[in-house]
């Protein structure tokens, strides 16, 4: 077992360096490249010390799994897979996370309902395990389309959960997304979303640290439980648990454990705020108006409030991060001036509206709004005319575009 | 910051985790005290001082430090006997200090011995039995010593250390974070320094239990 820091500066088996990760982050000359945001996915991986990969395809993650097959190829991932379903994929990445491996898994909508049962499992065995999900449709009639509707599953589920906007944002977060989920305060793993198709298919500019500098690799030995141990808790738990006795200390240890978790959910947000530089982004915040969004619903809001700025409106812009921990104090204070909060999402229960409303005093001035899913896009324009409407302000329709 | 602080208990029937009322881990080079950030000079105090004050000051060593795995850990473990040796030097008669192991985070049944060992799913008990109305960890992997920790606070009044190897504790009632060879023996030093300024709690241990 090497200390982290007497790894910086050496090398790996590829020839890359092991280097500072604030320095790589930070510091390190950018290239701009133009690339997809499965593209991105690989290429942050490539830069990852990642030692395993294992995924099942589903639409629209399958092609960065794919592109990952090839740094297996070049040697840059110590292992790479194809589990049986989704549900074995997340059980295998808990055996290799276990073991004392950086883990990576991809997944998307249905993918992720069907393995759902892991991610309660990961955090309750503290696995630092990252798992990008490209949310689309998750329910009947099939649709392969964005949808975010998935993410609302993910948050109580006590890993972290971020939401990338860009294909930048996926990047650096993947990168980032490591160092906060392996914090032996925090290590719990870690769903990076994005909305399916606008960031992963989609070509944008993004500015890629250099090639030849990496992570330093994971220490499992920093982990607050001990790496693979058959004979204690998380593993023996499942053969003779405390949580099967009956009494009172088994049920009050089990509590303990949960509790434990939503604590360590708690203790990375100091960590997600110095990497991600806060749990927010905000804009003209002392407006009436204020957008609060997460994912690609933040560039809309943001087009749309160049279009009212045309027609003299002027609005705020709260770029939602990271959805666990949750931005409660930061979204409170952006909000507080505003009299009207909208709140455009691409599903349709709204969870990220609910989740504002539970945070924001006088909550009425939240408009859980406008909602597109299924795959539909969402121009800026509906968002302009959901703002004008509740302004009382004279609006065009967009019914019956498309017909 | 937050106004909840992390004291003795009994507090609950199940007590909060601390992150979760807001207390936040100390930064490298502070520790917390009843969580509240504090320098670690202080803490060195504190600590001493609550051992010097305990009816029946306890060292809980756990996996980290009982098992020779790295060279690291060796030494530790001669550190914090050291410590445990000062704390018998250092009490007065009527006090009496206990080095009580930690092996592993196997669920026991039927039972523990709860004399000899002590297992976080059921600190309480060992904590009853020995009538400890201060101890510290070290050693313990930090999930473990959380659950523990919480676990002695809901039940018990019992004044919690934490030695911790990484970030620190915020269950616990003062913790010191980065825990190395010489964190422990500055504050076996401590105590010796502290040694006879410090009366000593002559009634029973107040832990919950029945005397």
């Amino acid at each position: 077992m090497a200390d982290t820091h007497s790894i910086i500066g050496t090398k790996n088996k590829k020839g890359q360096t092991y280097t500072d990760t604030w320095k790589m982050m930070n510091e390190a000359p950018r290239t701009p490249s133009f690339y997809t945001g499965s593209e991105v996915i690989k290429e942050a991986i490539r830069r990852a010390s990642c030692d395993v990969m294992i995924a099942y395809p589903i639409t629209p993650q399958s092609e960065a799994a794919a592109l990952i097959g090839e740094l297996f190829a070049e040697g840059y991932i110590g292992d790479y897979f194809r589990g049986e379903s989704e549900f074995a994929v997340m059980s295998q990445c808990a055996g290799a996370a276990f073991g004392g491996a950086r883990v990576f898994t991809t997944t998307a909508g249905p993918g992720t309902m069907r393995a759902m049962e892991n991610f309660p499992m990961w955090s309750g065995a503290r696995l630092p395990i990252q798992m990008i999900v490209t949310c689309r449709g998750i329910n009947s009639p099939l649709s392969i389309q964005p949808d975010t509707l998935e993410i609302a599953y993910l948050l109580n589920t006590g890993m972290l959960v971020w939401h990338a906007e860009t294909a930048q944002d996926f990047f650096d977060w993947i990168l980032k997304g490591y160092i906060v989920s392996e914090e032996p305060d925090v290590h719990l793993p870690l769903a990076l979303c994005c909305d399916g198709f606008f960031v992963t298919h989609t070509k944008d500019v993004v500015n890629l640290t250099p090639a030849d500098m990496c992570l330093p690799p994971y220490d499992p030995y920093r982990s607050p439980v001990p790496c693979m141990d058959m004979e204690c808790p998380p593993v023996r738990m499942m053969r003779d648990p405390f949580v099967m006795k009956s009494n009172y200390i088994s049920y009050a240890t089990h509590a303990s454990w949960q509790q434990e978790i939503w604590a360590a959910v708690e203790r990375s947000r100091k960590h997600t705020i110095h990497w991600l530089n806060g749990l927010v982004d905000t804009e003209n915040t002392d407006a009436d108006i204020v957008i609060v969004a997460s994912g690609t619903a933040v560039s809309q809001g943001r087009e749309a409030i160049r279009m009212l700025e045309d027609e003299g409106v002027r609005c705020g812009l709260v770029k939602v991060k990271s959805l666990r921990p949750w931005p409660e104090e930061e979204i409170r204070q952006a909000t507080k001036n505003a009299k009207h909060i909208f709140v455009p999402e691409f599903n349709v229960t709204g969870w990220l509206a609910k989740e504002i409303r539970a945070t924001v005093p006088n909550s009425q001035r939240v408009h859980a709004g406008p909602h597109v899913c299924g795959g539909m896009t969402m121009p800026p324009e509906i968002i302009v005319s959901e703002i004008k409407t509740a302004l009382g302000m004279k609006t065009f329709s967009m019914a019956g575009r498309g017909s | 910051m937050s106004d909840y602080r992390v004291l003795p208990g009994p507090e609950h029937f199940l007590p909060p985790a601390a992150a979760s009322m807001g207390i936040r881990l100390p930064n490298p080079g502070e520790a917390h005290i009843n969580g509240v950030i504090t320098s670690e000079d202080k803490a060195y105090e504190e600590a001493a001082r609550q051992f010097l004050m305990a009816k029946v000051p306890t060292v809980f060593p756990g996996p980290l430090v009982l098992w020779a795995w790295n060279e690291k850990a060796a030494k530790k473990a001669t550190a914090v006997r050291h410590l445990f040796n000062t704390l018998k030097e250092c009490v007065q008669p009527g006090q009496k200090p206990m080095l009580i192991p930690m092996p592993d985070y196997r669920p026991k049944y039927p039972k523990i011995n709860p004399e000899v060992e002590i297992n976080p799913n059921h600190p309480n008990l060992t904590i009853w039995h020995n009538k400890i109305d201060c101890c510290m960890f070290i050693g313990v992997h930090c999930h473990q010593a959380n659950l523990s920790l919480k676990i002695i606070r809901g039940g018990t009044s019992c004044y919690t250390i934490a030695m911790c190897a990484q970030a620190g504790h915020e269950d616990a009632m003062l913790s010191f974070r980065d825990a190395s060879v010489e964190k422990i023996m500055r504050l076996a030093d401590t105590v010796k320094r502290l040694k006879g300024t410090v009366q000593p709690r002559l009634t029973s241990a107040k832990n919950g239990a029945s005397s």
